[in-house]
């Protein structure tokens, strides 16, 4: 076997915190990439995959130092270089794709000139041959019309274009090892799937190695060999990446795996022992041990190794253990009762344009733009409908309206047949605004951070309800619990909550009005996955136990499945096909629909 | 490359800007105007004092055109400036532009110098700062700054004084000369206000360039323009200071019109003949014309600052630049 | 969590904020108990020579008219601290409140708000205090009003760019779609995000008032003489001050420790509330 191109031994990457004692941010990695290989790095947020990422270039976060290890890339530390080597080091032998190209690249400079400086450090070509080159590489990540191209600055491209350039500028050095950082994540589904694409197809041509970071192990199966799964700043498992997205044996791979919904499956989601997301990193034993359910004495008192098993390596001493287990719960589709043929929710003909202010006499005057354009639907009670669409598809416009903070739009809202939701909100009577209630996207968002929880739930009980103190108290008490959460959670604020548990509050804020429909907007988006997880079925429980009618509205189609009952595809302002779920997803009629489901499968 | 559709689009902005700034102009001179109609007593019976009776009254106000409805004054005020006549002095009883013209200027010649020199001084320390943020060079320049925007200038203008001028004797203290002396003398004497001005102009504009480069310097491009492997002076000149000035480039501008406003005590404390020290004498001896011309005077200049910035912004910014041509 | 306390412990962990808290605690006491404790009385003139230099009975010296330097320094920032800390205390309090309606209210009308902001700082506020000032005269309530409308036009611009920048978060949309007034929203819901903010600003904002105030009784404007007042101590002394420094230089001294305390105490104040990357203007 050759030299390996990439070699880390015990990487440890950490901080100095406040007692002195080292943190780390990334513990003892080992890992080593064959030249032309790809190797995934995939973790939740703040498991360390990109300070990893950025320590193979000699590159770390203000704060952050290596603590332990060598990192060895063709044979070079990055941190033992002198400035000038590593200024060739940088782009020449290794390259970044960056998270979001958008701000990765210089706003002040033209594209062209951005090209020019990367060929011109790190290629001989002579100047001339330079804009040919670049034109090449251009055709090389499939941007259409590359010589436009070369004047225009950043943002006068789109999402997709912008990655293709860093892309572009990326392979422009012709680095051995390429280091992608989440470099699908900022897009919309389908351009995500033509870059994927174009990465594995790069991958495959030629022979350039590459490290993939990304919270999706979905995405990272799509382009790589081999994946490394993080947690808490280790590599819990690792191994071929078929191998362990079909058969993960870690507990946390187990759990990463089954919380992403899947397009086509039964809803088989086991909520994990504690939503509990903080990630200690200095426990004494397995740091996965306080979230993992198969937890024994040994776990929590001895740090495994990363051990070989069969195809595989692995973090974990209760391997065999878990295999006895086999524990494949099956799960149940919610049954969908049909109480009545109740209306709760009708919108019909509604069409939202642009708020426009201004009165500046020089403003050239902007055609009315529609954001959405005639959309129709009604919800039954105790029934979900989810609303899906790409960002930009109008879907939370729609939600702006209903709630009645929307100011320019046409057609017709009625809630329970007797409030006009077209009035906006100062003018509804206190009886429209406690039946129907909205769910925000980010929980860190739509907490006001100086409130206490409490005070949070208290607010709609003071405004739609006369209630004395005490009934207050029983009410968020009442609240609290539907959202299984315990009552001491109610003294804090939300800096002190983690992201699930925010949003945890944000929906008994919304159920504090005893409100007939919920408006759900891109609620779990924000969130981890095995979060986000929990969160549905939090939903499916509250939709059980108390017959609660949502609008769900997502991007993400799986998860609008997952929990949905009916599904209305929205395309540039318009529902472009609605119908049952399975209906949708079993015989999808429209070209779009069918776009979507096959981005996700 | 700027093609036609880009072209047109920037004229309509900078034709909106100038517009905007004539609009504002328009709007202070009214403000002006009502300020000074809204003090007790008209600018006659305000210069005249215990005087401010019978014939000696009327006559002032006759020549002064104080019979009037303030409305139609106003109108002919403004119909005056349009024509760049701006009314007579009570005091000196001559048009208000020979007062003002020379005297303007002195502060003019006074204000460019220290800009000048300041401003160029300003943003390499305030670059050499945030690239040394947090260490020993970054201390003494910050430190240093901050003395000198904290404490009054009549103060900074003082102690200057006695240190060059009386203790070392290097440089002319107190301004002597004549209100239309000749460029070259004017030079000759200005050493130190313009020293004073500076050192609270480069006090500021530092501290702006210094934390708007810190956030640049930590951005997500300026990382990746790290790891593309360019070296350093590429990095800081080509990729991050056009980035730190853009958002900077206002706040210099509405600086500097501030500062402009702080030349009245310097001029006062040099003894400078410009339009700060005119001011305080014109209010000192109730010449309500007069404090009127050099109050809009003033605020033209504060417009015009904030417009040069606003259109240099345009033209240094790609983003607002090519706004509407999007693909 | 009581946010005053913890961060009064965050502006005292630094030395600069506690050197600039002791300085702005001193010139406060001091303001307040000098009348007790000075040595002469403000306004007697000695019988001794003019500009004599510092002695065992005259501290500071004397001035031109023979009056004790040492006790006209102690008493000369009474007038200034009273009429900047109500004047910021104005600025402060009208100018927020404008400042978050109209970023609250968005569109025309803050437009409209905001043009009139542009208009108004256009206008050369010294000239405009001068001629305020020599037209209603140097009253206490006078300085004090002028003093905090002008400064608080500045403010106006601050609260709504603070407001702007809470407007948009969810938090804000959810308390409109619950159905809770302007006010409400404005008082219980944004104030609290943008209090670091506007405590910052009132900071920087007093010592700014406090250079207006000197400047304009070294004009001679700000106390009618025979009030003891820094400003107006180092304008009258100044020439004379390569023969007598010493009158120049106690009243510079305390000016420019209290400045630099309020200062010294701002920065603190940002640092630890993590604003030190805002950009201010003075006005």
């Amino acid at each position: 076997m050759s030299l390996p191109l990439l070699k880390i031994d015990g990487l440890s990457i950490g901080y100095e915190g406040a007692d002195g004692v080292a943190v780390p941010i990334v513990n003892q990695v080992d890992l080593q990439l064959e030249e032309g290989s790809t190797l995934g790095l995939v973790g939740e947020s703040g498991c360390g995959k990109s300070t990893l990422l950025l320590a193979l270039m000699g590159y770390y976060d203000s704060g952050l130092a290596r603590l332990a290890g060598k990192v060895a890339l063709l044979g070079k530390d990055p941190g033992a270089l002198n400035e000038a080597d590593l200024q060739l080091f940088r782009g020449g032998d290794v390259a970044l794709i960056p998270q979001n190209a958008g701000q990765a690249l210089t706003p002040t400079l033209k594209i062209e000139a951005q090209m020019l400086e990367a060929l011109r450090l790190h290629t001989p070509l002579p100047a001339a041959s330079r804009q040919d080159r670049i034109l090449q590489l251009f055709d090389r990540v499939q941007l259409p019309d590359p010589a436009n191209l070369l004047g225009r600055y950043p943002h006068e491209l789109s999402g997709g274009q912008q990655q293709r350039v860093a892309l572009a500028m990326a392979l422009a050095g012709n680095p051995k090892v390429l280091l992608l950082d989440e470099p699908t994540t900022g897009l919309d589904v389908t351009t995500q799937q033509a870059v994927l694409a174009l990465l594995s197809e790069i991958a495959l041509e030629s022979q350039t190695a590459m490290v993939f970071v990304s919270h999706d192990i979905g995405v990272i199966g799509a382009v790589c060999e081999r994946v490394a799964v993080m947690y808490a700043g280790e590599i819990v498992e690792l191994g071929a990446c078929n191998q362990i997205l079909q058969h993960p044996r870690h507990p946390y791979t187990q759990a990463l795996l089954s919380s992403i919904p899947k397009l086509g499956q039964a809803w088989a989601f086991k909520a994990p022992t504690s939503i509990q997301q903080g990630q200690d990193r200095r426990l004494s034993g397995c740091a996965y041990a306080p979230r993992c359910e198969y937890v024994g004495p040994t776990c929590l008192k001895q740090k495994p190794r990363l051990t070989r098993d069969q195809d595989r390596e692995v973090k974990c001493v209760q391997l065999s253990e878990i295999a006895r287990m086999v524990a494949p719960a099956g799960g149940h589709k919610g049954e969908s009762k049909m109480v009545g043929q109740e209306y709760v929710l009708s919108v019909n003909n509604l069409s939202v344009s642009y708020d426009h202010t201004g009165w500046w006499p020089f403003a050239s005057r902007q055609e009315r733009k529609l954001t959405v354009r005639e959309v129709s639907f009604d919800i039954v009670r105790g029934q979900t409908l989810g609303l899906v669409g790409e960002s930009g598809s109008g879907k939370s416009s729609i939600l702006r309206t209903l709630i009645g903070l929307q100011k320019s739009f046409e057609g017709e809202a009625q809630l329970l047949d007797k409030f006009d939701l077209t009035t906006p909100v100062a003018h509804r009577s206190k009886a429209c605004l406690s039946k129907i209630q909205m769910v925000f996207q980010n929980p860190d968002a739509s907490l006001n951070p100086r409130q206490s929880i409490f005070a949070a739930l208290a607010r709609p009980l003071r405004i739609y309800f006369r209630l004395s103190e005490p009934e207050i108290r029983a009410e968020v008490e009442r609240l609290m619990a539907a959202v299984q959460l315990p009552m001491e959670y109610s003294a804090r604020y939300p800096g002190q909550l983690s992201g699930g548990e925010r949003q945890r509050v944000a929906i008994a804020r919304a159920l504090a009005s005893k409100p007939d429909v919920l408006l759900c907007d891109e609620i779990t988006s924000a969130l981890d996955v095995s979060v986000q997880a929990s969160i549905i079925q939090l939903l499916k429980d509250l939709k059980d136990a108390q017959g609660l009618t949502l609008l769900f509205v997502s991007h993400d189609l799986p998860v609008v499945m997952a929990l949905a009952d009916d599904v209305a595809i929205l395309q540039r302002g318009q529902i472009c096909e609605s119908g049952r779920v399975e209906q949708i997803f079993n015989a999808p009629e429209h070209p779009y629909t069918q776009s979507l489901i096959k981005a996700v499968l | 490359m700027v093609n036609g559709q880009e072209l047109s689009y920037l004229l309509r902005l900078v034709i909106q800007r100038i517009f905007a700034a004539f609009v504002t102009l328009g709007v202070v001179s009214m403000v002006v105007f009502a300020a000074i109609e809204l003090l007790p007593g008209d600018a006659c019976q305000a210069f005249l004092g215990q005087m401010a009776q019978g014939q000696r009254l009327a006559n002032c106000r006759a020549e002064h055109q104080l019979d009037k409805s303030p409305i139609e004054r106003y109108g002919i005020w403004a119909a005056g400036l349009a024509q760049g006549d701006l009314g007579n002095s009570i005091k000196r009883s001559k048009p208000l532009e020979e007062v003002i013209g020379p005297r303007f200027r002195n502060t003019v010649i006074l204000g460019l110098t220290a800009a000048g020199i300041g401003i160029p001084m300003a943003i390499a320390l305030g670059v050499i700062a945030a690239w040394f943020r947090e260490r020993k060079v970054d201390f003494w320049i910050s430190g240093v700054a901050i003395f000198f925007m904290t404490i009054p200038d009549f103060i900074t203008g003082t102690l200057l004084i006695s240190l060059f001028s009386v203790w070392l004797g290097w440089l002319p203290g107190i301004v002597i000369m004549r209100v239309d002396a000749p460029i070259t003398e004017v030079f000759s004497q200005i050493g130190l206000p313009v020293l004073t001005l500076m050192l609270v102009m480069i006090a500021h504009i530092m501290r702006m360039v210094r934390s708007s480069m810190i956030d640049v310097l930590a951005s997500e491009f300026v990382m990746m323009a790290t790891l593309k492997g360019l070296p350093r002076w590429r990095l800081l000149l080509l990729h991050a200071l056009p980035n730190a000035l853009l958002p900077a480039i206002n706040l210099i501008a509405l600086n500097i019109a501030w500062l402009m406003g702080g030349v009245l005590v310097v001029e006062v404390v040099f003894n400078y003949p410009g339009i700060g020290r005119l001011s305080v004498n014109a209010i000192a001896d109730r010449d309500l014309p007069l404090v009127q011309a050099i109050a809009l005077l003033m605020a033209a200049i504060y417009v015009s600052l904030n417009l040069l910035a606003d259109l240099l912004t345009l033209m240094l910014s790609p983003k607002l630049r090519t706004q509407r041509v999007q693909p | 969590m009581s946010g005053a306390e913890q961060t009064m412990r965050l502006v005292l962990r630094s030395t600069s904020g506690k050197v600039g808290v002791a300085l702005v605690i001193f010139h406060i006491v001091l303001a307040i108990v000098s009348p007790w404790v000075v040595p002469y009385d403000f306004n007697a003139q000695s019988e001794v020579l003019e500009h004599m230099g510092p002695s065992l009975a005259h501290w500071g010296g004397l001035d031109t008219l023979g009056r004790d330097v040492f006790t006209r320094t102690l008493l000369g920032g009474r007038e200034a601290l009273l009429v900047t800390i109500f004047g910021t205390a104005i600025a402060m309090v009208w100018g927020s409140l404008f400042g978050m309606f109209s970023g609250f209210k968005g569109g025309r009308t803050d437009e409209f708000m905001m043009r009139a902001v542009d208009t108004f700082l256009a206008i050369p506020f010294m000239i405009l205090l001068l001629l305020v000032i020599a037209s209603f005269g140097n009253s206490v309530i006078v300085l004090m009003l002028t003093l905090g409308f002008l400064y608080g036009i500045g403010v106006i611009r601050l609260a709504r760019a603070a407001t702007l920048g809470e407007v948009t978060k969810d938090y804000v949309l959810a308390a409109q779609a619950r159905g809770e007034s302007v006010w409400v929203i404005l008082l219980a819901e944004i104030l609290p995000n943008i209090r670091d903010a506007l405590m910052v600003e009132a900071a920087m904002r007093w010592s700014w008032m406090l250079l207006a105030f000197s400047a304009l009784s070294f004009l001679g404007f700000g106390v009618t003489p025979p009030t003891p007042d820094w400003g107006l101590m180092i304008a009258n002394a100044r020439i004379y001050m390569p023969l007598a420094p010493w009158p120049v230089l106690l009243p510079m001294i305390a000016l420019s420790s209290l400045i630099i305390g309020i200062n010294l105490m701002a920065d603190a104040l940002a640092k630890s509330l993590g604003l030190d990357r805002v950009q201010r203007m003075p006005l």
